[in-house]
């Protein structure tokens, strides 16, 4: 039942909070990562919908691209450092206001994405972008990276010398602005740093669980300070990859490595948003002709939400359609605990992925219906402006 | 009463010729809350080590083998609506199901209380 490690696993820095709080540590993208505490998935699940959940995602890979020559022109400077990286993924980078994030993915040449990451534009740094990437692509995304922007800019990874702690939910934002003074003036996909303690933090109004909340880069040196005092406060606990996993899944958003592979196109994923119109037109974004061509309308599956009824369909479960015709397969499912139901992500021609078509899904060998949904299955609950 | 134990985390309970099969409270510990259980059919007749029942995490499936050969006499329906009894009574009311004994000499090869403890270590 308990899988065996089998490599040496890194651990991260708040590894012994982790294990001090009775977290069950997992082998995740080469890391020792808690996936529950003793309170559990659904529980922790809950929390999280409901006031504030703390999530430790050092695991993924921060970084920061400094452009080495610069002008003084700081528009110049951004366009130039963002003009490095654009060739290698489908989004508007040049565009990004300073302190904006934007969600792009990285794509090879057939229009399949080798990673999703989010890039920002420094808020002070002429020239400078923040870069975060997944755990289990992070060495071949920054190894693409440093080879495209060759000399003209460096990489610095920021996955060692600093933690990344996620805090989500409805009192997430509040929780951290009593903490460090005036991120609650952030809105949704934008970052800034802050002061805390002695050093500096880089907070991103962002998440992956469908609320709102915030992801923080700290210094190693004061992260388990920080994790210490937010969980001192009573809105926030602590919680696993487990609920992390079940709260992206009923918001919709397609984890790496699952739902997303170096087939899938950001257009079969419903991440048609992540093409910028700018790019479209220029059509100077690897694999831009399948994606124009799919965007066109000539689309062989596309990502789906789907109810499932009885026992959860896990991934790899084949989806059929009403005749028992095999034409899909999940690529991530589970239970929703907000929901109290089974729910999957998976793929299907766009003439079954009308929401209300009834597909079916085999379970150990066994036929169960599935009713496509709509996404997200619960409602974002970002912030898009500040409260006045 | 004897109760006995697979090393895959299956009790047996002995009721005379009836044996009450659950998971231990060891094992839902390690699956964390179970939000599914697909019960055997009444009436089954199963091998000792065959898949006689699956339970779910929010995260995984977990097969339940039957820990003896036999019959399938009752199973828990109160699972259906509330799988987390497993978690919240393993050993009481989340038993699985039940099953007439064929053999009572397939029980002397199942770990006792002790054996049972010492694998959990």
């Amino acid at each position: 039942m308990a899988e065996a490690p089998t490599e040496t696993l890194k651990t991260v820095v708040l590894n012994d909070k982790h294990v001090a709080l009775g977290g069950r540590m997992v082998p995740f993208a080469g890391y020792s990562l808690p996936v529950q505490y003793p309170a559990g998935i659904i529980a922790e699940h809950k929390w999280t919908r409901e006031h504030a959940g703390l999530f430790d995602v050092s695991h993924m890979g921060p970084s920061f691209l400094m452009l080495n020559e610069r002008s003084g022109d700081a528009d110049a400077d951004h366009a130039a450092a963002a003009g490095l990286v654009e060739p290698l993924v489908c989004g508007d980078l040049v565009a990004l206001k300073p302190g904006q994030l934007r969600y792009t993915l990285l794509l090879n040449e057939s229009g399949g994405a080798l990673d999703d990451l989010m890039v920002g534009r420094s808020p002070t740094f002429p020239g400078g972008l923040y870069i975060i990437v997944n755990a289990a692509t992070k060495d071949a995304d920054f190894a693409r990276i440093e080879a495209a922007v060759s000399s003209r800019a460096t990489l610095q990874r920021a996955d060692d010398n600093y933690a990344l702690l996620a805090l989500q939910g409805p009192e997430a934002v509040a929780a951290l602005d009593a903490l460090v003074p005036g991120v609650a003036d952030l809105t949704f996909m934008t970052y800034g740093t802050f002061d805390w303690q002695q050093d500096k933090v880089f907070v991103s109004r962002s998440g992956y669980t469908g609320e709102d909340g915030c992801e923080v880069l700290v210094p190693v040196a004061d992260a388990g300070a920080l994790w210490d005092a937010l969980l001192t406060d009573e809105r926030v606990k602590p919680i696993g990859l487990g609920a992390r996993d079940s709260l992206r899944l009923e918001a919709g958003l397609p984890l790496y490595g699952h739902d997303l592979d170096e087939t899938v196109s950001p257009t079969e994923a419903g991440l048609g948003f992540a093409v910028s119109k700018r790019r479209r037109e220029a059509r100077d974004f690897p694999g831009a002709d399948r994606i124009l061509r799919e965007h066109g309308g000539e689309l062989a599956r596309v990502r789906v939400g789907l109810f499932v009824e009885g026992a959860p369909a896990r991934e790899g479960a084949e989806i059929s359609d009403g005749a028992g015709s095999v034409i899909g397969k999940v690529t991530s499912g589970g239970f929703s605990p907000s929901l109290s139901r089974a729910i999957a992500l998976g793929f299907v021609p766009p003439e079954h992925a009308k929401p209300g078509t009834q597909l079916q899904v085999s379970v150990r060998g066994r036929s169960q219906p599935a009713t496509v949904a709509e996404l997200p299955f619960v409602p974002h609950r970002y912030v898009r402006k500040a409260k006045p | 009463m004897t109760v006995k134990y697979t090393k895959d985390h299956e009790y047996i309970r002995v009721e005379g010729s009836t044996g009450v099969v659950g998971i231990t409270q060891y094992a839902q510990e390690q699956l964390g809350d179970i939000v599914f259980v697909e019960l055997p059919t009444l009436g089954k007749s199963l091998k000792q080590g065959d898949e006689a029942a699956v339970v779910e995490s929010v995260k995984a499936a977990s097969e339940i083998y039957a820990p003896v050969s036999g019959k399938v006499t009752e199973v828990n329906e109160n699972l259906s609506g509330e799988p987390g009894l497993i978690n919240t009574s393993p050993d009481a009311d989340g038993w699985i199901y039940k099953i007439e004994i064929a053999d009572a000499a397939e029980l002397d090869g199942l770990l006792d209380a002790a054996a049972y403890e010492e694998l959990t270590k």
